[in-house]
């Protein structure tokens, strides 16, 4: 999933003082599950910032709702009519949701009320941690399902560096050497022997070359 | 004439451990300011992270939550998440340029009358100070009051 984190409030409030009235919009997926946009959030984030803008003299009128998906157009429709009731939103979804909702609504300011940071699973209660950097095209299988770009901190396809102590990586002491754990994983699996390989420079075309990436499905076009 | 500034503070008391307290201060015949309005919750645990911002935002002085002994949990761990709940808002109050002293967790046994009666004086003296809630909504006038 995408995981964020929410913006502190007097970021937002700088961002949102100049509105009189405001929809603050929660996502019902990713977001909530990493307990950064959804309804809950929306109700302690509106909270806050009626209490900020209040303090400030301001009082800005705030309005609350979650829909299901931000970052799809079905599900958008949900919001029209709130959206049409305010001067501005303030989206909890991640920076696509963000985005898809100021792209259907023209002519309405649709600022970001989060940081969005990775995609990323829960690693424990509480904690989360990036797994994939998206690059385009997937090297897990060679890898024993370990991404060394998102998780070896010099992103190296011939690792290990040499500098791990023990498990740990030698940048980031607090955490795992990402080769250690493939090293690892290899030998569980029995395919130690794909570390022989030299792999060549990755092919970067896929990922931040040449703006933003599409997907054609024509089998699914209408 | 000026009327004296009363704190309205919202007590949220775990029925195991802060209620029964309360309730012995009671039978005790121990004082404690009238300024707190107690809310019976079956553990801290059961109190969500936005009540405590809903609490302040709607005009109380201040917001007291009492929960058992650290380990003493009926419910196992329940004070601790509170805890956790608490100090999460207590930050985010200092960002809306709040004073955080106007939120409070504490931990008391049910046998705690007397340290209880002393926490809740204490907490009733710091939000005094502090002044009534900044968002002036302190809207529950001596009228009201006397009407409940
Ligand atoms: S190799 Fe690329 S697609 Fe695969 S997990 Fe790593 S970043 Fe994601
Ligand atoms: S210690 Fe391991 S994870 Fe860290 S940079 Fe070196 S190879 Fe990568």
């Amino acid at each position: 999933m995408i995981v964020a984190q929410r913006k502190q409030i007097p970021e937002i409030m700088d961002i949102v003082k100049q509105h009189k009235s405001l929809l603050v919009l929660g996502c019902g997926t990713c977001v909530t599950v990493c307990l950064a946009g959804g309804e809950r959030e929306v109700s302690i984030i509106s909270s806050a910032l009626r209490m900020a803008s209040r303090l400030a003299g301001s009082e800005i009128k705030i309005e609350e709702l979650t829909i299901e998906r931000q970052c799809d157009n079905v599900f958008i429709e949900q919001a029209a009519e709130a959206i049409e009731r305010n001067e501005a939103v303030l989206s909890l979804g991640c920076g696509a949701g963000v985005q898809a909702m100021a792209e259907r609504f023209g002519n309405k300011p649709v600022y970001a009320g989060l940081d969005t940071a990775f995609i990323g699973i829960l690693e424990e209660r509480g904690i989360w941690t990036e797994k994939c950097g998206a690059c385009g095209s997937c090297v897990l299988g060679d890898y024993g399902g370990i991404c060394p770009i998102t998780r070896c901190a010099k992103r190296l396809l011939n690792g290990p560096c040499g500098g791990s102590r023990e498990d740990r990586c030698e940048v980031r002491p607090d955490s795992q050497c990402a080769w250690q754990l493939i090293y690892n994983r290899l030998k569980d699996i029995g395919q130690l022997d794909k570390l022989k390989k030299i792999t060549s420079a990755k092919n970067w075309n896929t990922a931040l070359d040449g703006g933003y990436r599409v997907i054609v499905r024509e089998d699914h076009r209408v | 004439m000026k009327e004296e500034f009363e704190p309205k503070i919202l007590a949220f008391c775990c029925h195991y451990c802060a209620y029964s307290s309360v309730d012995l201060a009671g039978s005790m015949r121990l004082q404690y300011p009238p300024n707190v309005r107690i809310i019976r919750t079956p553990c801290t645990g059961r109190l969500e992270t936005e009540y405590f911002l809903k609490a302040l935002e709607n005009g109380a002085d201040g917001v007291l939550v009492a929960g058992c002994l650290e380990g003493g949990c009926h419910f196992i761990e329940g004070n601790i998440w509170a805890k956790r709940r608490v100090e999460y808002i207590r930050e985010m109050l200092t960002e809306i340029g709040f004073d955080k002293e106007r939120l409070r967790m504490v931990n008391v046994s049910a046998a705690m009358a007397k340290p209880l009666a002393d926490i809740i004086t204490d907490m009733v003296e710091t939000v005094r100070k502090l002044g009534p809630n900044p968002l002036g909504q302190n809207s529950t006038s001596k009228k009201q009051e006397t009407a409940l």
